[in-house]
């Protein structure tokens, strides 16, 4: 019981992470859901035990090899944004997937602005709006990816 | 959908409570981001990590890769023979217009006053895969499936056969991610070919076009012009096309034009890209001592205390250096602190091939240590009050041996055609000079 959670939780954060740097094209891509973000908080209110910040941060460690130009800067801010989740999972866990969805959305702003912040610091600032568009649509994708994931993995623990 | 699978349960458990375990996790991220950013002292790490991270991007381009073998394999023999002979007739072309390239060569080697023509400035060069791509707005990079183990080394320039596509940014074993030049952190320091104006291309975040911001309103550009690498900025050779102007746009309230250029190279379209070895001997080639640190610039143009590897320098790249820093300093860029002569250091006037200096200056400087009769003292004021400070005086002894290196004494104002220098044959006197 204890290592099973833990297996399938790092599958699907596996698949998530290979779903956040496979290639899109141009115009697809800033719309691309954080589909890794979006499975790490599924996991640490699903199971903030067994996975919590832990997870969070290396995945976003993972991230920071493909795709960041500061080692660490995404596996904080996702480590921060789990904390929070990791704290209030029993309230966003209540919640209805509306204002699930919007407490998502809020999380993921805070995730990007926290990137953003650091990209500034490190002089690669890229100022594009673009790069905000993906919170609305994690967002919009959020109740679904939560359906899946306890559908898929979640009942059976 | 808010029921999920286990119950609430205490959270204290092994390794502390959440906030705890957050700062930890926090500070942990903080000190590796400053190692990565401030220190190179994660690169070790980051080769590591490259490595185990080759594996997945190979899993994330393998949909596509299998889907162009598929393609390939069922090309028609129609097809087959059509594209064959196309790259026949493309081959024939080349090889006519080539013919005439070593006679031309000589031409020119005689002409600069070389007695022998100088080898192609790149010296190896090997065709890499591109692995995977990511082309947004805010990331150009691309994969290639070449490394260390292969030779790479980081801030390597990348090429097609049309033009510049830009450099190695992170090399793993084998593996290299490229950072293109239309990526948005990317600026490539070019040259307009007709008239020689010097500008910086940066990337524009699409695979289609490069801006050229630092253009003032009345600079001499049209669409059509070609850019080419003007070999500034330590990276790139100079005289490798990068882009074609598309736009130019003078808006009377801006003082810069708004200026557009397409690459040449066809950026979204490869799948190989020619990682290129250039000559450090050549004088269209970058200086190597700065590729280490690319990010801080040019250290040779920028005012030093003292010059730092000016006894050691090979003879011919600082001498391409000091041609370049002479164009810098003719165009009438900045003659920076270190370059104006201070009183107390007067014997030997201040070091010439490290700073942006008016070529006047190096010059003099040369045929004084070179022993020759010096022809005509320099000609910025002894006068002017002491700019540098006292330290920089300091530098005098290394200034003299750096100026008594054969490097300085490339650049010579050849006062008299009786003592000519004897410069090697890769360190071409700028023609400006002649």
């Amino acid at each position: 019981m204890n290592s099973e959670p833990r297996f399938r939780m790092v599958l699907t954060t596996l698949v998530a992470l290979i779903l956040t740097v496979l290639p899109l094209p141009p115009w697809m891509d800033p719309a691309r859901p954080a589909f890794l973000v979006l499975t790490v908080l599924y996991w640490s209110i699903a199971a903030p035990r067994a996975g919590g910040i832990a997870l969070g941060w290396f995945g976003g460690l993972a991230l920071d090899v493909f795709q960041g130009p500061v080692l660490g800067q995404h596996a904080l801010a996702l480590a921060l944004i789990t904390y929070i989740f990791v704290r209030e999972h029993q309230k966003i866990r209540s919640k209805p997937a509306f204002q699930q969805a919007l407490i998502v959305f809020a999380a993921i702003v805070i995730y990007e602005f926290i990137v953003f912040a650091i990209d500034g610091w490190s002089g690669h600032p890229i100022t594009s709006s673009a790069r905000w568009l993906h919170s609305v649509t994690s967002a919009m994708i959020w109740p679904f990816a939560a359906a899946f994931l306890t559908h898929r993995y979640g009942r059976s623990s | 959908m808010a029921a999920f699978g286990t119950g609430a349960r205490q959270l204290q458990g092994r390794g502390g409570s959440p906030g705890f375990r957050f700062t930890l996790y926090a500070l942990l991220s903080i000190v590796i981001m400053f190692l990565d950013e401030r220190s190179h002292w994660l690169e070790n790490a980051r080769y590591f990590l490259q490595a185990a991270a080759y594996p997945v991007q190979l899993a994330v381009s393998s949909p596509s890769a299998a889907w162009s073998w598929l393609q390939e394999s069922f090309a028609t023999r129609d097809e087959l023979r059509k594209e064959n002979n196309r790259l026949r007739a493309q081959q024939r072309a080349i090889e006519i217009r080539s013919m005439r390239f070593d006679a031309l060569q000589k031409e020119n080697a005689e002409l600069r006053g070389l007695k022998e023509a100088l080898p192609a400035v790149a010296e190896r060069w090997e065709v890499a895969e591109v692995v995977d791509v990511e082309l947004n707005s805010l990331r150009q990079r691309v994969l290639l499936n070449r490394g260390t183990s292969n030779g790479v080394f980081k801030g390597q320039a990348v090429m097609d056969e049309k033009g510049l596509l830009g450099q190695t940014l992170h090399v793993g074993p084998w593996s290299s991610e490229v950072i293109l030049i239309t990526d948005p952190e990317h600026a490539v320091p070019v040259q307009i070919e007709r008239n020689g104006l010097r500008t910086i291309a940066v990337g524009a975040g699409d695979t289609a076009s490069l801006a050229l911001p630092y253009l003032p309103a009345n600079a001499d550009v049209k669409t059509g012009d070609l850019l080419m690498t003007s070999g500034l900025g330590g990276v790139f050779p100079a005289g490798y096309p990068v882009a074609r102007i598309t736009e130019v746009h003078h808006d009377a309230v801006q003082p810069l034009a708004q200026v557009r250029a397409a690459p040449l190279a066809r950026i979204d379209l490869d799948r190989e890209a020619v990682l290129v070895w250039f000559r450090p001997d050549h004088p269209a080639a970058p200086g190597t001592a700065t590729m280490s640190d690319s990010k801080t610039g040019n250290a040779r143009i920028q005012p030093l205390p003292a010059p730092p590897r000016a006894v050691t320098a090979p003879a011919a790249g600082t001498g391409a250096e000091a041609r370049t820093s002479a164009n810098a300093g003719a165009s009438g860029s900045k003659s920076t602190a270190a370059a104006k002569p201070s009183p107390a250091a007067k014997p030997t006037p201040s070091p010439t091939t490290h700073a942006a200096v008016p070529p006047r200056e190096s010059g003099a400087s040369a045929s004084e240590a070179a022993g020759t009769p010096r022809a005509e003292r320099p000609q910025t004021p002894r006068s002017e009050p002491p700019r540098s400070k006292p330290t920089e005086t300091g530098a005098s002894p290394t200034a003299t041996e750096g100026a008594k290196s054969p490097a300085a004494a490339a650049v010579p104002p050849s006062p008299e055609p009786a003592a000519p220098p004897k410069p090697s044959p890769a360190a071409t006197p700028p023609p400006e000079q002649q």
